[in-house]
């Protein structure tokens, strides 16, 4: 399934490092990456495919939900669907 | 692929501006289920409704997960009860198994203890609104609508004067829960069938076997975007309607996903502004971010007009299918604002009336004295019910008079249904009107043929 992981919070080293390294021990694909500081706040989103990840989806949302909350920043994982249906005009019906 | 700035507003959306789905509702038929047997009845409707809902919870939950936005209810809605229980009276003994039946699926709510008399009461649909009171008062789940009127086919004054009694026995059978049973009780006109909110969702018999109905939600979201919008009503409704668009799209998605999932059809989604008493969840808050001092000063209605009708136009093109009620609701006891408004006498009933001629749906979560007389709680009823058959809309009418208490009091209700300051309301009778019975007939622009 293809997901958008969300990360924000106070810049610090490390982040990139650390959400990517939780990605890859879940066996999960990173698509697409952009960066950037807003007001002093990192904030990255990462398209991904986690088609390969044997770990049910609540099971990545908690794992990413627990290095939020030692790294410091607030990590989301949605669908890549909830973003296409608000942000594109196209109307045909979407799928998860 | 869509920017970073894309992202985070749908995310603050969620987390900060209270964006959620309201409601799946999943409408079963219960056609196939009627037999002469109260027993054999009861048993059909069990297991059909388990072997439809079993899931519904779970599934709702699972797609709440995946998308990231909460799904705060998940009700069932079923064939109107008088129709299925015609056969056998088995009303009492069927109102128990659905209770049983939201019990065990650990839905929210279930419509359907529904009966349409909107030109006239069969005997046993008599019976049947006799037995409102006594079903609401025994169960917690359940949600009751009577359609009293339609723009074809004129009011049934019969129904508005038997139902002005109704409401009050169900305010005096559950006394000890600030007359919760009202809260569970909605007279319509020209009511919907596929209606995914309560009190008044049913599935009408022109609809399929199972039905997915979404409402969805997002008083907040409006509400934060217009904080950002400077510029004239032109500019403030277009702003709405985007916003709108944003907010239904979530609302098909959903919808799409959850009649997949659940074997059903897909139904429609009901473009709705459902507020909360949560702060930031307020449909009156928008209405003075427009611009009034406090929702109920004059100018609230054109406010609330063009609110709703911009909700429509951003909603319709976001959604293969729209239905149910759409449009901005204005719960009383279920909106902080409104709470506010009435609580400092900016708002009253009169207002509140006119108000509902522009938007979805009545006189809603209203508290009432507890010792408005019946005949009044019909002409409350009557007024509300002309103003959706003249205007050929749904209208409704949910007050609570709540048993011993007085104007200035607070009824309780908790949850979604908030709290509600028991409103003033006119003392003048209109008795002899409410008794003469018979039905009002349609209006003349009815006769579109």
């Amino acid at each position: 399934m293809k997901a958008i992981v969300s990360v924000v919070g106070k810049d610090k080293k490390g982040i990139i490092a650390k959400v990517s390294t939780c990605l890859y021990e879940m066996n999960i694909n990173i698509e697409n990456i952009s960066q950037t500081i807003m007001q002093d706040y990192f904030t990255m989103i990462m398209a991904v495919d986690t088609a390969d990840c044997p770990v049910k989806f609540d099971g990545i949302k908690q794992h990413l939900n627990e290095l939020g909350k030692q790294t410091g920043v607030e990590i989301h994982i949605q669908l890549q669907s909830i973003f296409d249906s608000m942000h594109t005009l196209d109307t045909s019906d979407k799928e998860l | 692929m869509y920017s970073s700035n894309e992202i985070i507003e749908t995310i603050n959306m969620i987390s900060q501006q209270h964006l959620d789905v309201r409601t799946i509702t999943l409408g079963i038929s219960l056609l196939d289920c009627i037999t002469d047997s109260k027993k054999r009845t009861c048993e059909k409707i069990y297991d059909k409704i388990m072997s439809k809902a079993g899931n519904l919870v779970k599934i709702g939950n699972d797609i709440s997960s995946e998308i990231g936005v909460p799904i705060v209810n998940k009700r069932i809605s079923v064939t109107p009860v008088s129709l299925i229980s015609a056969a056998s009276k088995g009303h009492l003994e069927i109102i128990h198994t659905l209770d049983k039946i939201a019990d065990e699926t650990g839905i929210d709510f279930l419509g359907g203890y529904s009966a349409l008399v909107h030109k006239a009461m069969t005997p046993y649909e008599k019976e049947f609104i006799r037995s409102i009171p006594e079903a609401l008062s025994q169960t917690n789940k359940i949600c009751s609508s009577i359609n009293v009127a339609t723009s074809k086919a004129g009011i049934n004054m019969d129904a508005v004067a038997l139902m002005g009694k109704i409401v009050k026995e169900c305010a005096y059978m559950t006394r000890d829960k600030d007359s919760l049973a009202c809260a569970k009780l909605v007279v319509f006109a020209n009511a919907v069938e596929d209606n995914p909110f309560m009190a008044g969702a049913f599935l009408g018999t022109g609809e399929d076997d199972t039905v997915v109905n979404v409402g969805v939600s997002g008083p907040g979201v409006v509400k934060t975007a217009l904080e950002s919008c400077h510029g004239d009503l032109t500019e403030v409704a277009e702003c709405i309607k985007q916003t709108a668009f944003k907010i239904t799209r979530v609302g098909q998605l959903v919808a799409k996903e959850a009649s997949n999932r659940l074997n059903a059809s897909f139904g429609i989604v009901d473009l709705s502004l459902a507020p909360t008493p949560v702060v930031g969840d307020s449909v009156a808050r928008i209405l003075e971010e427009i611009g009034l001092e406090s929702v109920g000063a004059y100018g609230t209605t054109a406010c609330l007009a063009m609110l709703n009708d911009a909700v429509k136009k951003g909603g319709i093109m976001a959604c293969s299918s729209v239905g149910g009620l759409s449009g901005a609701f204005i719960p009383v006891s279920e909106d902080a604002g409104m709470i506010k408004a009435a609580q400092i006498g900016a708002l009253n009933l009169e207002k509140l009336e006119a108000m509902t001629a522009v938007c979805s749906v009545g006189l809603d979560m209203i508290a009432i004295p507890g010792d408005t007389t019946a005949e009044v709680i019909s002409g409350i009823i009557a007024d509300e019910i002309a103003i959706g058959v003249v205007n050929t809309k749904t209208t409704a009418v949910r007050v609570i008079p709540v048993y011993g208490k007085k104007a200035g009091e607070y009824a309780e209700f908790g949850g979604l249904l908030g709290r509600a300051p028991i409103m003033n309301i006119n003392k003048y009778s209109p008795a002899k009107f409410i008794n003469r019975g018979g039905r009002i007939p349609a209006p003349l622009h009815s006769n579109k043929n």
